[in-house]
């Protein structure tokens, strides 16, 4: 019994630690026909300070991560290595900052669908999960409701 | 006599005022660039600005495979076009690629038409590319990105007045309410 008991506490500790990090409103922005890439934006919590380091998709056929930089008036982007997830803070991939991006577009991605995207977190002590996200694709022109850009109702 | 003073004073002052500040935009009427465009619509017709004379433009230079920024200022054009209401038919927003290369004038078509099917696109060789950019102080490089490439690029829009004049430089920063703002300053030559 006392054994039993043992294993379910394990048990519960490793349901803890596959629960560190979860996905907020994960989306895709849609793609004309003939467009390969296109980038993928949510939000990460974590209860533990983690960071994203990796990411599949089977609609791309080559995913990394990036980030936007703007420098002066120049937008840069560059593939980063990983993203920290601050604990209690989390972080956002939105446009203007990070995201999924996804090239090699084996076919058009229509507002309406949904993308399923495999996330690799890394927790403080180098032990790595994976969650499954399925992303809605949202339309080309999306713009996500932050700010200026913000979209009003019609 | 005090009352003539004061409107003595109003009227100074409102002389004084800039002209731009009324503007949301940065404005750069006058400047010796940006005078001239001339490139190839996704029908293989040259366009220049001379022909949206009585309307206002939007001019924003990307390419089609941009993730986040492009499609951040196009939907901000269809949403300000949009807030123009009617006045919107008098908006023509363009688009040239800074990635011909990769962009086709087919891929063009569809991607501005996704926005707004009265959106044009236009596209010219590496060397007219080269060109345009340079005319608008546009910068733009190239800087591969594992199997492919990206392009980075300047995130300004330009905005003319119906008299195919070069009046502001938008940031990537403004919202789609201020853009429309300005084109209604403009359109309305409340300048």
């Amino acid at each position: 019994m006392k054994r039993f008991a043992t294993i379910l506490v394990l048990g519960l500790a490793a349901a803890a630690a596959q629960a560190q990090v979860s996905v907020k409103d994960p989306w895709v922005r849609a793609t004309t026909p003939k467009q390969k890439a296109t980038g993928a934006f949510m939000r990460l919590e974590a209860g533990e300070e983690a960071r994203l380091v990796g990411a599949a998709s089977p609609v791309a056929g080559v995913v990394e991560l990036h980030e936007m930089v703007q420098e002066g008036d120049v937008m840069k982007m560059r593939a980063v290595p990983a993203i920290a997830i601050p604990a209690g803070r989390g972080a956002e991939l939105k446009p203007g900052g990070y995201h999924v991006m996804l090239m090699e577009l084996k076919s058009q991605l229509k507002e309406g669908e949904t993308v399923p995207i495999t996330l690799t977190v890394e927790s403080k002590d180098g032990r790595r999960q994976t969650l499954e996200v399925r992303a809605p694709v949202r339309a080309l022109r999306h713009a996500p409701g932050e700010g200026a850009m913000k979209k009003h109702g019609h | 006599m005090a009352k003539f003073l004061a409107l003595l004073v109003f009227l100074v002052l409102a002389a004084c005022q800039p002209q731009g500040a009324r503007f949301h935009g940065t404005d750069v009427t006058g400047v010796a660039w940006g005078r001239e465009l001339q490139l190839a619509d996704p029908e293989g017709r040259v366009r220049t600005l001379a022909e949206f004379r009585g309307k206002a433009v939007l001019l924003f230079f990307g390419f089609v495979h941009c993730p986040d920024v492009c499609p951040t200022a196009l939907a901000r054009a269809a949403e300000a076009k949009r807030l123009l209401g009617a006045d919107g038919a008098r908006l023509q927003v363009i688009f040239v690629t800074l990635d011909p290369e990769r962009d086709s004038a087919e891929l063009l078509r569809e991607y501005t038409a996704a926005f707004d099917p009265e959106f044009l696109a236009l596209r010219g060789s590496a060397e007219e590319t080269r060109r345009a950019a340079q005319e608008f102080r546009v910068f733009y490089e190239k800087v591969p990105t594992g199997s492919s490439y990206t392009v980075n690029h300047s995130t300004t829009t330009y905005v003319f007045d119906p008299a195919g004049r070069l009046r502001l430089a938008h940031s990537h920063a403004l919202g789609a309410e201020q853009v429309a703002a300005d084109l209604r300053l403009l359109l309305a030559q409340r300048y």
